[in-house]
């Protein structure tokens, strides 16, 4: 039955959040990272969003594979499945958001069509099957795996503002310094490995 | 060949996206949200920049605005007046708009022009840097150079020139009016777009200061005031500036000012040429020519002389049979 057991539930999170982070471990979402990151409020919102997201992807993909694929033997599948899966959700989502929480809306509208084909998502969902997780080691993955995300783009986000105001030589301004940063960032998220 | 390694991958990913679908489509019938088709037509008749500049933060809040009829129909500077007609149209109101504006920097003292007090090495940017004694531009009134106005535009029409000043470009510019409200030295200006001469100084010192502290400075000699055809130049605080409902960009006032503070290329200046087979002698033309540039009885050849004639347009308007052209000069 489900291993509940607690210490190697908290060792995934911790695992997917610090050490293998989305982002700087394992460069997945990279797209997002840099493209929301110039300011911390909407970098905030697209975090929020992708939690969002992965978590319910990772709840169906995980039903998708384990009644669907394996029983049919269509592990070869899997990608198109997901992407179809995760395409169809972001979009049901954002319409009932719409419906339900127009002030949600306003704050996430704008991100959710740009989930619809990430890879951190799609990534996370395939990465849960690999790692042969049960459903809740799934969600707690899952959960890490995003906050891992909205930790790494908020910090770099509130890193590009100062940057902003910096003072910085001529060819390096604007996008060169940022992913600069954006490798540092990665080489200090490093410095975690070894902890789980 | 087992039939069922098809049939059983089609069956899936069909049904799955079939189900999708099917519950998409069930959920955009269920959880539709109702919205105006009017905010969907006037949202669509915007330019969908998003820039801000209409006060509401996009394009889909200036919709929601305008229809509820709290904006008005020209509230939109970034679209001019093709979408001030058809959000007009949309509305079923009328409106009249003048010509497109663009941003324009009022200084052309650059940093070989303008003398520099001190060295700033403070933060690279112009709101810090005119907190510190006015900037070290010795001008009060001059363009810091610091890119604030740069960062500001979201269309990348303003760039830092080698000499360190701001500089538009016009054909990028979307009137958002972004970098006029930033500036810390309001040296940025709203100038209509066809308008070729623009006096390019804020100076408001006396002339003597102005021109110790900047090559290009307006000095207040009101030469051109004096020597502009149509009145369209006036002075005050020490500075000349130009009504641009009277100009008619002939550049009579570049090619007399003496400091070269009013800007406006003179090979651009058009000329006036009488169509031989439309004209039919009237002479109103040569009456209306300020310079006199235009030679020739009532019944009489008329002729331009080209190196008189100051591209006014003021003979084209005045002829009855529309047979003066104005060209520029190659």
């Amino acid at each position: 039955m489900l291993d509940l057991s607690v210490s190697s539930l908290f060792a995934i999170l911790v695992s997917a959040i610090l050490v293998n982070n989305f982002v700087l471990s394992r460069f997945l979402g990279i797209c997002p990272f840099l493209g929301v990151s110039k300011q911390v409020e909407t970098a905030f919102g697209m975090g929020m969003a992708v939690t969002f997201v992965m978590s319910l992807a990772s709840i169906i993909t995980f039903v998708v594979q384990n009644y669907i694929l394996d029983p049919l033997g269509l592990q070869y599948m899997q990608t198109i499945m997901f992407i179809l899966v995760i395409a169809s959700l972001v979009q049901f989502v954002e319409m009932v958001i719409q419906k339900t929480s127009p002030a949600l809306y306003q704050s996430l509208g704008v991100f959710l069509p740009l989930i619809t084909t990430n890879c951190a998502v799609l990534g996370l969902t395939i990465l849960n099957i690999q790692e042969n997780y049960n459903i809740v080691e799934t969600i707690v993955h899952a959960i890490g795996a995003a906050v891992g995300f909205s930790l790494a783009i908020v910090l770099f986000a509130a890193i590009r503002e100062k940057l902003e105001i910096a003072n910085v030589p001529q060819p390096f301004k604007g996008f060169p310094i940022a992913l600069l940063t954006a490798g540092l960032m990665s080489l200090a998220f490093l410095g975690f490995s070894g902890l789980v | 060949m087992n039939i069922s390694d098809v049939i059983y991958p089609v069956v899936s990913l069909g049904g799955l996206g079939l189900l999708f679908g099917g519950g998409l489509a069930f959920a955009s019938q269920k959880f539709a949200v109702k919205v105006d088709p009017l905010i969907l037509q006037v949202n669509d008749a915007l330019p969908g920049v998003n820039c801000g500049a209409c006060g509401y933060p996009g394009c889909s809040s200036f919709a929601k605005a305008v229809v509820e009829e709290v904006a008005a129909v020209d509230g939109c500077p970034v679209g001019g007046k093709s979408t001030a007609e058809e959000v007009a149209k949309v509305m079923g109101v009328e409106v009249s708009v003048g010509e497109r504006q663009v941003a324009k920097v009022i200084c052309n003292a650059d940093n070989k022009k303008a003398k520099e007090d001190f060295d700033y090495q403070g933060i690279v940017d112009c709101k810090a840097a005119s907190k510190f004694n006015g900037g070290s531009k010795s001008c009060n009134y001059g363009c810091l150079g610091l890119a604030t106005c740069v960062r500001e535009c979201p269309v990348d029409a303003i760039h830092i020139t080698n000499n360190k000043i701001a500089k538009v470009d016009p054909d990028l510019c979307i009137s958002c009016e972004k970098c006029v409200k930033v500036c810390p030295k309001n040296v940025i200006d709203m100038v209509p777009e066809s308008q070729e001469v623009v006096i390019t100084c804020k100076n408001e010192e006396k002339g003597k200061i102005a021109r110790q502290k900047c090559d290009v400075a307006c000095i207040g000699c009101q030469i051109c005031v004096k020597s502009c055809p149509f009145d369209a130049i006036d002075f005050e605080n020490n500075l000349a500036f130009i009504d641009y409902d009277k100009c008619t960009n002939c550049h009579v006032c570049v090619e007399k000012c003496p400091t070269h503070a009013i800007e406006g290329d003179i090979n651009n200046r058009k000329k006036a040429e009488i169509l031989q087979n439309k004209c039919i002698k009237c002479n109103i033309c040569a009456k209306a020519c300020p310079v006199d540039a235009i030679e020739g009885e009532v019944k009489e050849k008329h002729l331009v002389h080209q190196d008189q004639c100051i591209g006014c347009s003021v003979c084209a308007e005045k002829c009855p049979k529309d047979a003066i052209e104005m060209k520029k000069r190659k």
